[in-house]
């Protein structure tokens, strides 16, 4: 079957996530990723949203982190202080997803401006728990798409810090984990040793076209490989399922 | 000690030009009648904090209420940016607007100490983020027990809040479930607490479930009955988020012209929030209408 770069996204970024992970959630392809990692390979995956709410159970997609029907069927909820300091600060969270304007080649995140602070070209939403989930989940998962504006060789801003110059200094401030992956509509990257390094090409992209799509020299793994495509199965259970409206797809 | 009184007279009587002022409410239950009746009012420089500025702190900003803004994250949930908002930190449109910027925990952290009356209050966040060199409020702290060095902020504490609950008796012992946000935290840091609630309910009501109190009277100067007094905003069992009134809103502040046209057909326009909803059209309330799931009682003993 014919897949969109959207569906590639959501099944790529599924199969990131383990079973028995607490994943710190998003709306849009993240949301999608769970329930179809959940309803894969990780049945006991547990959703948690930045809003308080703990194991979320939505019977439809949610519009926003704080929708309605996650509440409704959920396990537990947290204030805004409780989540964040009971479950985030706490370590209690293995991976969070996170998306932002612009990812540096260590990682690092923006989503508070372009051009300059004080006199920003772009005022941007800002943190939000950004910073809390990229300082305090294992595994931090970027979803966006790729192209030069979005991939500087260095961000405007650190909003939520990957792995900062790249030698060692988010070990030495503290910070758990860091960012383990970034998916786009080209490729799907990790890091290696704080710098981000390709893994793998989706089918039909060049290695020219990605690195033309990114703002400085990119590594490419000796490793490298094609993303899995997704199953006629999985993307009937997108479709049918996930989400039957077509809202994100 | 509490009294019920209209949002009017609540808002008029709690805050003056210039005060700090906290509206409460993560994606849910945010407090649009108050924020629509500041605007209705003419209020000036005020200094507005929130995690999640919305659409009624766009709203207000592009009204000219607002001097400062103290927040997290600034965006239209779900849907993308606050046009008014990035006109005013941008273009200096209507007037220049400052920026008091933290993190959702560094928010919820200062709302936390000023509910604790603490000088400040350690947390783990901030570390290799740029945020610290902007707000002076951010500062490393060496634990006295150990050489681990971690972030602290100061106490937040608003001249007045803005909490919304789904139910509260005449002296302010409020109920609230479903997303809690800082509702909590936030009544208890300011000084003075407007409380605006779906429906009021007897005070037997609120002792049945003592579990689900939010806050008690003590803490609430204003009580407020108003309902729908979160639309576009939700109600966790009374009605859901009206998604097309935040995709509107999302061109409709693309331009001063059509913000200054809305504003003065829903806010100005009206007198207050009954005569809001008397413009919605019944379908779209209908369809707004939650379904029903309820919890299974409890039983707390008793003699």
């Amino acid at each position: 079957m014919e897949y969109t770069d959207t569906e590639l996204m959501v099944t790529a970024a599924a199969n990131r996530l383990r079973d028995g992970d607490s994943v710190l959630v998003g709306i849009g392809v993240p949301n999608l990723a769970c329930n179809l990692a959940k309803r894969t390979h990780a049945p006991d995956l547990t959703m948690v949203y930045e809003s308080g709410v703990i194991d979320a159970n939505p019977s439809s997609l949610p519009l926003s982190i704080g929708d309605p029907v996650l509440v409704s069927g959920a396990m537990n909820l947290e204030s805004l202080h409780g989540g964040f300091n009971y479950y985030l600060q706490a370590g209690r969270l293995d991976a969070g997803f996170l998306g932002g304007a612009q990812i540096d080649r260590h990682g690092n995140i923006n989503s508070t401006v372009i051009g300059d602070y004080e006199d920003p070209d772009v005022r941007l939403p800002g943190s939000g728990g950004a910073c809390e989930i990229a300082s305090n989940v294992e595994r931090t998962l970027v979803v966006t798409p790729h192209d030069r504006r979005r991939f500087p060789e260095k961000v405007d801003f650190v909003t939520s810090p990957g792995y900062l110059d790249g030698d060692g200094e988010r070990e030495e401030l503290g910070l758990r984990g860091g960012p383990a992956a970034v998916i786009t509509d080209m490729a799907v990257m990790g890091f290696e040793d704080g710098e981000m390094v390709v893994e793998s090409l989706h089918p039909g992209v060049e290695r020219s076209a990605v690195q033309e799509a990114t703002g400085w020299e990119l590594q490419f793994s000796d490793d490298l490989t094609t993303t899995p495509v997704p199953s006629d199965d999985t993307l009937q259970l997108i479709r049918e399922e996930l989400d039957p409206d077509g809202v994100y797809l | 000690m509490s009294s019920v009184t209209s949002m009017s007279e609540a808002v008029s009587s709690a805050i003056d030009d210039g005060d700090s002022v906290y509206l409460a409410g993560f994606t849910h239950l945010i407090p649009f009648a108050a924020g629509h009746e500041i605007i209705r009012q003419e209020y000036s420089n005020l200094t507005i904090g929130r995690a999640t500025p919305d659409l009624v702190y766009d709203q207000m900003i592009a009204a000219g209420c607002v001097e400062k803004v103290v927040f997290s994250w600034a965006g239209n949930p779900g849907v993308g940016s606050l046009h008014a908002f990035r006109r005013a930190a941008e273009d200096d449109v209507p007037n220049a607007i400052e920026l008091e910027e933290y993190t959702h925990f560094g928010m919820a952290t200062r709302l936390y100490a000023g509910a604790v009356d603490l000088p400040f209050v350690p947390l783990k966040t901030f570390a290799g983020s740029d945020l610290p060199d902007h707000n002076d409020n951010i500062r490393p702290v060496e634990s006295p027990f150990g050489d681990e060095e971690v972030y602290a902020v100061p106490p937040l504490t608003p001249d007045v809040a803005v909490v919304r609950a789904q139910r509260a008796d005449e002296d302010g012992n409020c109920h609230l479930w479903g997303i809690h946000g800082e509702q909590k935290e936030a009544a208890l840091a300011a000084d003075t607490v407007i409380l605006s609630v779906e429906e009021l309910v007897d005070t037997a009501t609120i002792r049945s479930d003592p579990n689900r109190t939010l806050v008690t009277g003590d803490e609430v100067d204003y009580v407020v009955n108003c309902p729908y007094g979160s639309h576009p905003s939700y109600a966790q069992g009374y009605y859901d988020r009206d998604n097309e009134a935040y995709l509107n809103w999302d061109e409709t502040a693309r331009t001063v012209e059509d913000t200054e046209a809305w504003l003065e057909e829903y806010v100005h326009g009206v007198a207050d929030r009954e005569e809001y909803i008397r413009k919605l059209s019944s379908d779209r309330l209908l369809d707004l209408q939650a379904g029903n799931s309820y919890s299974v009682p409890v039983d707390l003993g008793g003699s």
